[in-house]
């Protein structure tokens, strides 16, 4: 509908058309009282897929991992009360890694907000620390500007998820609709093209750099600017790392790529983010798990050059030389123009010597692991399916722990938006449904969620949703009967008091999985690994449920203990 | 250091709400805060003042900025500006007081606002620091009850926040 074809139409039938116009493929949700007129109108159209999930965290979850591997904006519909606030660890999660999302929730009719009603929360205040925004939906003929600004909010600048609250009364009353075409924010001014000066300046100082490094993070993924990161590091022929937001952006296969850095990154990776002396952070945030202590990175003479789209990530923890507010793919295509014009005039300096340090540091093999013929390496188990699968187009989706490092380390991931996990808040449970949400946007690709037995029973209950939209997902649980992460902290920092971390009375994985209407394998012998694995993907067309009996006490190396530096990492 | 931070926010339900909330969330100081409608009716006007290091200053004005509903925001200890704000206080004033009372509130330009026969009620403006001072040269014993408005601030001269 044009803005010149002017309908009456009930509030619902308005989200319903608004969700249509924003060419909305699935939507993620669950019912209740509040939405109940939304979903009667998604019963009448057939444009908008929604996708029952059976918790409302499971679905923010599921459409948070459509958005990071499409792209695209993802979208979910609660209701009011209990819906929200089940929702809000899905919010937070994706607000936390600036993933572009819609939240469309219910709320209870505008004589009652105030009243303790029935399913009652306050939820513009709920979720205010945890969006980029929200907006609560007053009248009939403000639901589609809302919904209009909604989707422009999430998509643009730095990403992030926008809560569009709409009371039940709202989308009972009729009104006149037209979908805005556009948005327009007095106080939303994006810097999308960076300063010419700073870029000048940047490139100068990294062609004059006799140990340079470049480091991205997530930013690249989001801001589709895999390509033009690789043409430019290779056009600089320097080192480059990734985050843990940012695995993909750069090729882990290229001969350039150092490996993950921060607290469980690489030996060279981390060695060389320390002694650099010039820095490029692009897409980056400096954040703790990165660099450690900001104090002893920032003991080193260094120059920094940071390039983000959002202001405020530059100069938080660490103080910047060069800052470049803008896209990022906007700002490495101005950086690769400037290579080109000055590669001829200027000196190239030779970083023989800093390549030769960096193969010295490289010798350490800090992801080397003792195999064993006795019990299964969770190490092994990731390996193993990336030698299997590295020719196909692969999703890795993990849960958050141990299992998710080694994920992390030793599934080398060459595309952007392969890897989708938890990193800023480390949720929990997002393993299954993040895969549900993936392969929903690509029904044919194989999506492997790497979890563990702790991680994967907090929302397992999603089983059911896999089965009911027959989703192939590979299931592949590393069990070592502990919550592993913690477990390692207390053996490292606790005195080996495994206060509350052993995982007692699992269920049996492999009938559950079945009760669910899948398949389940225990894998217990590290001779059965491969084996098993080949067979699970060659079920093209089931849920394989993979409970692997690892190595109960295995730790994940290097590790830089909380508070200390980059340089300060426990090898083994 | 101190500073006073000027914003123009939309005028918009739970606007107010952001910006505390963002203080408060990422543990920033608030000396004071007010907020008024402006001359434009889709505005607000927010005077906050906070204290902290250039650096966390910095990063209060990128994260205010970022807030949708915050359309501008300056320092307005950057440059010159009037800082100005509104006092009432309810003094004790009986006997032989009365006389020090007035003269003390006379000499800081005070206006007494209300009469009882044992109480003033003063109205004071200026700095924080001249209601400070004021405070200093009272007899303790003998304030009954303040109330501050927070301080509100404009540049001098060229400098003008406005859309």
């Amino acid at each position: 509908m044009t803005e010149g074809q002017i309908a009456e139409l009930t509030g619902a039938e308005i989200v319903s058309r608004c969700l249509a116009e924003e060419q909305v493929e699935f939507l993620f949700g669950y019912p209740g009282g509040a939405v109940l007129p939304i979903y009667d109108e998604l019963f009448k159209q057939d444009k908008v897929k929604h996708i029952l999930v059976r918790h409302e965290q499971a679905g923010v979850h599921a459409a948070d991992a459509y958005a990071r591997a499409t792209g695209r904006v993802g979208v979910a519909l609660v209701t009011s009360g209990p819906g929200v606030t089940n929702a809000i660890t899905g919010i937070a999660t994706a607000h936390m890694d600036s993933v572009p999302m819609v939240i469309l929730t219910g709320q209870v009719p505008t004589d009652k907000i105030g009243e303790d009603a029935f399913q009652e929360v306050d939820t513009v205040g709920i979720t205010r620390p945890c969006v980029k925004h929200n907006i609560l939906v007053r009248r009939a003929q403000d639901i589609a500007p809302a919904i209009k600004k909604a989707f422009h909010l999430a998509a643009t600048g730095r990403p992030g998820p926008v809560v569009v609250d709409i009371p039940k009364d709202v989308t009972l009353n009729s009104t006149k609709y037209f979908y805005p075409k556009t948005v327009s924010l007095r106080s939303y001014n994006l810097v999308t093209r960076g300063h010419s000066g700073q870029i000048k300046k940047a490139v100068d100082l990294l062609m004059s750099a006799k140990r340079p490094m470049i480091y991205s993070g997530g930013g690249i993924i989001m801001g589709n600017a895999s390509e033009l990161l690789s043409q430019f590091v290779r056009a600089l022929g320097y080192p480059c790392t990734n985050t843990l937001m940012g695995l993909g952006g750069f090729p882990a296969t290229d001969p350039l790529y150092l490996g993950m850095l921060g607290m469980h990154g690489t030996y060279e990776a981390n060695m060389a983010m320390q002694d650099c002396d010039v820095l490029l952070a692009i897409g980056a945030r400096f954040d703790d798990r990165v660099i450690g202590n900001p104090e002893h990175f920032m003991a080193v003479d260094r120059k920094i050059i940071h390039v983000d789209v959002d202001p405020s990530s530059i100069s938080k923890r660490v103080k910047i030389d060069v800052p470049i507010v803008g896209d990022v793919a906007e700002v490495l295509k101005a950086m690769l123009n400037c290579i080109d014009e000055s590669k001829s005039s200027s000196v190239e300096v030779n970083v023989d010597a800093w390549w030769k340090q960096i193969g010295v540091w490289r010798e350490k093999e800090s992801s080397k692991f003792a195999v064993s013929d006795e019990v299964i390496k969770p190490q092994s188990v990731v390996q193993t399916l990336y030698e299997l699968t590295k020719h196909d187009d692969v999703f890795v989706t993990s849960d958050v722990g141990q299992h998710q490092m080694w994920a992390a380390q030793y599934y080398k991931f060459d595309r952007p938006r392969r890897w989708i996990n938890s990193g800023g808040l480390g949720t929990m449970g997002v393993g299954l449904p993040y895969a549900m949400g993936v392969q929903f946007a690509y029904p044919d690709a194989t999506v492997a969620c790497i979890t563990g037995e702790a991680s994967i029973q907090m929302c397992i209950q999603e089983l059911s949703t896999a089965q009911q939209y027959s989703l192939p997902i590979k299931v592949i649980t590393l069990n070592n009967r502990y919550l592993g992460m913690v477990r390692q902290w207390q053996e490292f920092f606790h005195g080996n008091r495994y206060s509350e971390s052993y995982v007692d009375a699992l269920p049996d994985f492999v009938k559950l999985a079945e009760a669910y209407g899948h398949v389940g394998m225990r894998i217990e012998k590290p001779s059965d690994v491969e084996g098993a694995l080949k067979e699970a993907l060659a079920l093209k067309d089931r849920l394989v449920f993979m409970d692997f009996i690892t190595d109960q006490e295995e730790n994940v190396y290097p590790m830089i203990p909380g508070g200390k530096g980059l340089s300060e990492m426990i090898l083994k | 250091m101190r500073h006073i931070l000027s914003l123009l926010l939309e005028n918009e339900s739970g606007a107010l709400s952001r910006v505390s909330g963002l203080f408060s969330a990422r543990g920033y100081n608030i000396e004071s805060l007010t907020v008024a409608p402006t001359e434009d009716s889709s505005l607000s006007r927010m005077t906050v003042v906070t204290t902290g290091s250039d650096e966390v200053l910095e990063q209060i004005t990128k994260q205010l900025n970022k807030l949708v509903d915050v359309v501008r925001v300056i320092d307005l200890t950057d440059g010159s500006h009037i800082e100005r704000e509104l006092m009432l206080v309810k003094v004790r004033a009986i006997a032989k007081d009365r006389e020090e009372m007035k003269r003390i509130a006379d000499i800081f330009r005070g206006r007494i606002l209300d009469v009882t026969d044992k109480t003033y009620t003063i109205e004071l403006t200026g700095t924080g620091a001249k209601l400070d001072a004021f405070f200093e040269s009272l007899d303790q014993d003998a304030i009954l009850e303040t109330v501050r408005t927070g301080a509100s601030g404009i540049g001098r001269g060229e400098r003008i926040l406005k859309v």
